[in-house]
């Protein structure tokens, strides 16, 4: 009787998954960041895309480990992966290692209404051949204004001043911005930033000032981190996407105000990783054809306060979709906001990462 | 119940009393102390301060009531006093039981009452030593159950953060909501990797079931050779790290779903699925063939001879005498075996795609990613539905016990 059950069983099972698997045969996965971004997709390009074409789309948050993934699953042989939402600075790891797809951008994807060329539309944004650009970011610092009194922080420097500021701040685990953030508060010239951080010397600069408020540092490794923090009133200021800022104080209603100074701008877009069949390469380049188009990439941004990649997108960006606020004042590109700020070096970080990544590790375990 | 004890109490001498109290509320200010004073003399303040107010109120106490009831509630009003004061309705609350309880302990300590469960001939030391183990008993316990019972409430949070607000903690009905479960019911994420737990676990389990039964049997005969080195390796996914067996069966795995998906033309999620019910297999094959074994060991072979004798084929004596006798332990391996894989992420996070995505895949990159307290709903419906398993095999267990006349009643 046992055995008849267990034969059963298996029988069903077998049965079963082939009919589960039918219905997922048209499919997408989709890697992202997750939380309030991997939201905003899902309502600007996932949901009217899935309705256009029937496909169902398949969400991986694992943007994070990308670059590590994408290489294991190559060496494996198995990509599962058809579509991978990176920052630039990944995405060009991956067009060099020969993992992500070459696009050409002028007829892969969607010219603008008005007839430009897609290469022309995002312009310098384009910063490797396999980059699909989607948004432009910025890393930027939020704070608590019930911790501050009447003197709220405007300047990167207020990170650092421990007495006027007192409490936890939180930092990215990474000696990127960090350590450019340090030095323009040790009084080197923003122009001569790069230069000085070349150095054996000005590291030790950049991390000797970083030290001056090691103690009261709390490392964060994902996005999500410095809002929780702000939230639960952990932290009296720390740096994040400002997209997550902008959930936290707009959608979530927290006591937080935004400290603009000295914001770092990157790029985030897709790639298509190498290597894909014939048939799944074709389904990824439509689904990349419809959601990097000019009306797609505008309606991103009623999500969440990234700038759209694309000039033809910015003057159709408007109110947010369920809050009814203009999106123009949150966006790090606004001129207000944009008064003092970093572009992400990628030629910099490329040619110094793995030193200063090392001498940032053993800096932090001592 | 006041009566009973104050008539023929006895009180300890008052400076004992005092100074218990006293010690104790320092030490419990000393922890308050430690995580919310910045400088020494304000930490010291804190210590001296509360064990003064303590041996005041003390003293108070117990020179004007006589009774421990009227001091509790005089307390009790004076803590729920205090309490609204601070934090309305939930401060009320936690006033009202911390009075009671203050003034309870300090009835409990002056009229020796400590003394009273106990044997009348046991020294202080014992007594004492009573009363440190079951401090120690009730501390482990507190550690293990806290941490579970502190995500409950939360994942009635009406904000998206892991924290209790202040409308929480003064329990008005704005600062709760069911959003968080509202969502699990509705996102797609969470519905399908729900779907993929309940559809791999039950597999993987049925699988290691099988396997890990026939295993434990087949190795519990005295002729089979080498069988200790058999049953090492066949348990090694228990012992060796996880990250180590997970990096192993991602790439044997890829090699195989090649080999399934190119050479046979199977469909690519029907192959992910089989690797992550194979993967999981794997992993709770051991639990299976140590239960087992520990059941076979209490099994009587002559029995399968007698069946023999009278005629029985050895698949029939297994299914009708040995499998019977040593159900339990298949059963509890079982157990075991779907828990594993219910709860396994890391082998999934690398054997499996996201079309394989499971619950505690979810959660972790939840966690990781978005810090919602879905998650905290997930593993409140998670604790309910094992606390209810554990129960019904528990009275399944007893109900069988009981027909079988091997326990009263």
């Amino acid at each position: 009787m046992k055995l008849k059950f267990l034969m059963v069983t298996t029988a069903a099972a077998m049965i079963a998954s082939p009919v589960l698997a039918a219905d997922m045969a048209d499919e997408l996965t989709i890697v992202s960041w997750g939380g309030a971004y991997s939201k905003s997709q899902l309502r600007a390009y996932h949901e009217p895309y899935s309705e256009m074409s029937g496909t169902t789309i398949i969400n991986d948050d694992s943007s994070a480990e990308a670059v590590a993934k994408l290489r294991a699953m190559n060496e494996a042989g198995n990509v599962t992966w058809d579509v991978v939402d990176v920052v630039a600075a990944d995405a060009m790891r991956l067009c060099d290692e020969g993992l992500a797809l070459e696009i050409d951008h002028d007829t892969m994807l969607a010219a603008a209404p008005d007839g430009t060329l897609a290469s022309e539309d995002f312009g310098d944004l384009i910063v490797s051949d396999c980059f699909i650009p989607q948004i432009v970011y910025s890393t930027a610092f939020g704070y608590r204004t019930d911790l501050v009194g009447d003197n709220p922080p405007d300047d990167i420097c207020d990170v650092f001043d421990l007495e006027a500021y007192p409490g936890k701040r939180s930092l990215e685990k990474r000696p990127i911005n960090n350590m450019e953030w340090a030095l323009l508060c040790d009084g080197v010239d923003k122009a001569d930033v790069y230069s000085v951080l070349e150095t054996s010397e000005g590291q030790d600069r950049a991390l000797a000032k970083l030290g001056t408020i090691k103690d009261s540092v709390i490392w964060w490794s994902a996005g999500a981190d410095t809002p929780q923090l702000l939230a639960d009133g952990e932290i009296v200021m720390g740096s994040t996407y400002n997209g997550r800022l902008f959930s936290v104080i707009e959608e979530q209603h927290q006591p937080v105000g935004m400290l603009w100074d000295a914001q770092v701008f990157d790029l985030d877009g897709w790639i298509i990783p190498a290597g894909l069949s014939a048939e799944r390469q074709a389904r990824a380049l439509d689904y990349i054809m419809f959601a990097t188009d000019t009306q797609r990439l505008a309606d991103q941004a009623k999500f969440i306060s990234y700038g759209p990649a694309r000039a033809s997108s910015a003057p159709m960006v408007g109110k947010h979709a369920d809050l009814g606020i203009d999106m123009a004042p949150h966006m790090p590109t606004d001129p207000n906001n944009a008064k003092n700020t970093f572009l992400y070096n990628y030629e910099f970080w490329a040619d110094y990462r793995d030193d200063i990544d090392a001498k940032f590790q053993a800096w932090l375990a001592q | 119940m006041s009566s009973k004890f104050t008539e023929n109490a006895v009180p300890v001498s008052l400076p004992f009393t005092l100074s218990l109290v006293g010690l104790l509320v320092a030490a419990v200010s000393f922890v308050a102390g430690v995580s919310t004073a910045s400088v020494f003399s304000e930490f010291l303040l804190t210590v001296v301060g509360g064990a003064v107010v303590a041996i005041g109120f003390a003293y108070a106490l117990i020179s004007v009531f006589g009774t421990a009831r009227a001091a509790m509630v005089v307390s009790a009003l004076l803590g729920a006093v205090a309490g609204a004061a601070i934090g309305r309705l939930g401060g009320a609350l936690a006033g009202l039981l911390l009075g009671t309880a203050v003034a309870r302990f300090i009835f409990w300590i002056h009229y020796r009452e400590y003394r009273r469960p106990l044997a009348p001939y046991l020294t202080s030391e014992q007594v004492l030593w009573h009363y440190t183990f079951r401090f120690i008993c009730g501390a482990i316990f507190v550690f293990l159950i806290t941490p579970i019972l502190v995500v409950m409430p939360l994942s009635f949070n009406a904000q998206d953060f892991f924290t209790f607000t202040p409308e929480m903690l003064r329990f008005e009905a704005d600062g709760y909501s069911l959003k968080h479960y509202r969502d699990f019911f509705t996102n797609n994420e969470w519905q399908r990797s729900f779907k993929n737990s309940v559809i791999i676990a039950p597999i993987a389990t049925v699988l290691s079931v099988s396997l890990g039964t026939l295993a434990a049997i087949g190795l519990s005969q005295s002729h089979v050779p080498g069988r200790r080195a058999i049953m090492a390796i066949l348990i090694s996914p228990m012992i060796v790290p996880l990250i180590i067996s997970a990096t192993g069966m991602f790439f044997f795995y890829s090699w195989i779903g090649n080999f399934l998906e190119g050479t046979l033309g199977l469909n690519k999620t029907f192959v992910g699925y089989v690797k992550v019910i194979l993967a999981h297999a794997v992993l709770g094959i051991p639990f299976v063939i140590i239960t087992v074994t520990a059941t076979l060991v209490g099994f009587d072979r002559s029995l399968t001879r007698a069946a023999a004798n009278m005629g029985a084929d050895p698949v029939t004596t297994f299914f009708r005498v040995q499998m019977p006798l040593i159900l339990p332990g298949v059963i509890s391996g079982g157990l075991f075996a779907f828990i594993t894989s219910f709860d396994e992420v890391v082998v999934v996070l690398f054997v499996g795609s996201a079309s394989q995505k499971t619950l505690p895949w979810q959660m972790f990159t939840g966690l990781r990613e978005q810090i919602s307290p879905t998650i905290l709903a997930v593993a409140t419906i998670l604790v309910v539905i094992s606390i209810a398993l554990l129960t019904t095999v528990e009275l399944l267990r007893r109900r069988s016990e009981r027909l079988r006349g091997l326990s009263p009643g």
